[in-house]
């Protein structure tokens, strides 16, 4: 196994700090204070998350938030989903079915 | 049929278990609006419900339950009972896939609820077959090497009788074996 260059060993060193600096500031995933969590962002807009706790039921009749936001609120990127297994099915007829008719 | 048979507790086991796998993954999908759950996960199970009778007798006899040519076509129509939804609520004045949209004359949560419906049935077709349909694309089509070499087995024995019974008029015999 080839020596680690100290150069490399530094930086290694250097970002290793700073991600445990940074880990030591981040907020508690169930604090109320967290920036998910709240109702504005640190901007003083609102957040996306709030509106869809507080509406989901009233919008769509639907007592389960997470289907709401999967196939309503975020509609579009479950079609994007949708697309990509029908896509990687596809690849697979594509590679796979032509190969073995050589 | 009966030589793809591995093991018969295996099969009879997994037609056993096949017809509830097969009821929970549309409880999923369809109690998607109440529980955990939804049409990637309902549709998911739905094709190892297939893939478990594959495995266990064979793709030839499964193609009873779920046929070889539907993988690619029921992945489309799935996808497209998605865009289809969304292209339909366009033409009623709202925004894509903006499920109040729906002409069905209710209010607009249920018309979300309905909504989010057929969007999910349209994802658990898509994801059931096109899952099924890589499973068949790995195993392979039916070799039809197999399929000549008994063909070939077949008429080689069918010359045999022939000469047997005849043996003095074999050309003729042939000739008219491949005219019939």
């Amino acid at each position: 196994m080839k020596p680690i260059k100290p150069i490399v060993l530094t930086a290694l060193v250097v970002f290793a700090a700073l991600i445990v600096y940074g880990i030591g500031h981040l907020p508690d995933r169930a604090s109320p204070d967290a920036p998910p969590n709240t109702e504005e962002s640190a901007v003083g807009t609102p957040n996306a998350a709030a509106y869809y706790i507080e509406n989901a039921y009233t919008d769509a009749d639907t007592p389960n938030m997470v289907t709401v936001t999967l196939a309503d609120y975020r509609g579009f990127d479950t079609l994007g989903e949708t697309t990509v297994i029908f896509a990687a099915g596809l690849a697979c007829a594509l590679i796979l079915r032509s190969r073995r008719r050589e | 049929m009966r030589e793809h048979y591995a093991d018969r507790i295996v099969a009879l086991s997994a037609r056993l278990v096949t017809p509830f796998i097969q009821l929970f993954a549309l409880y999923v999908i369809f109690h998607g609006h109440y529980s955990p759950g939804g049409g990637f996960q309902g549709g998911a199970m739905l094709a190892a419900s297939f893939l478990l009778i594959r495995l266990s007798i064979g793709t030839d006899a499964a193609q009873l339950q779920f046929q070889r040519s539907w993988g690619t076509p029921g992945g489309s129509i799935g996808t497209l009972v998605f865009l289809g939804v969304g292209v339909v609520v366009l033409f009623f004045g709202a925004n894509y896939l903006d499920y109040a949209g729906l002409p069905l004359g209710l209010p607009e949560p249920e018309l979300r609820n309905l909504g989010i419906l057929f969007v999910e049935l349209g994802v658990a077709v898509a994801v059931t077959a096109t899952l099924t349909a890589i499973y068949d694309d790995l195993v392979g089509e039916k070799p039809e090497l197999h399929h000549a070499g008994l063909e070939e087995q077949a008429t080689k024995t069918e010359e045999a009788d022939q000469m047997a019974a005849s043996p003095g008029e074999e050309p003729e015999a042939r000739d008219g074996a491949v005219g019939a």
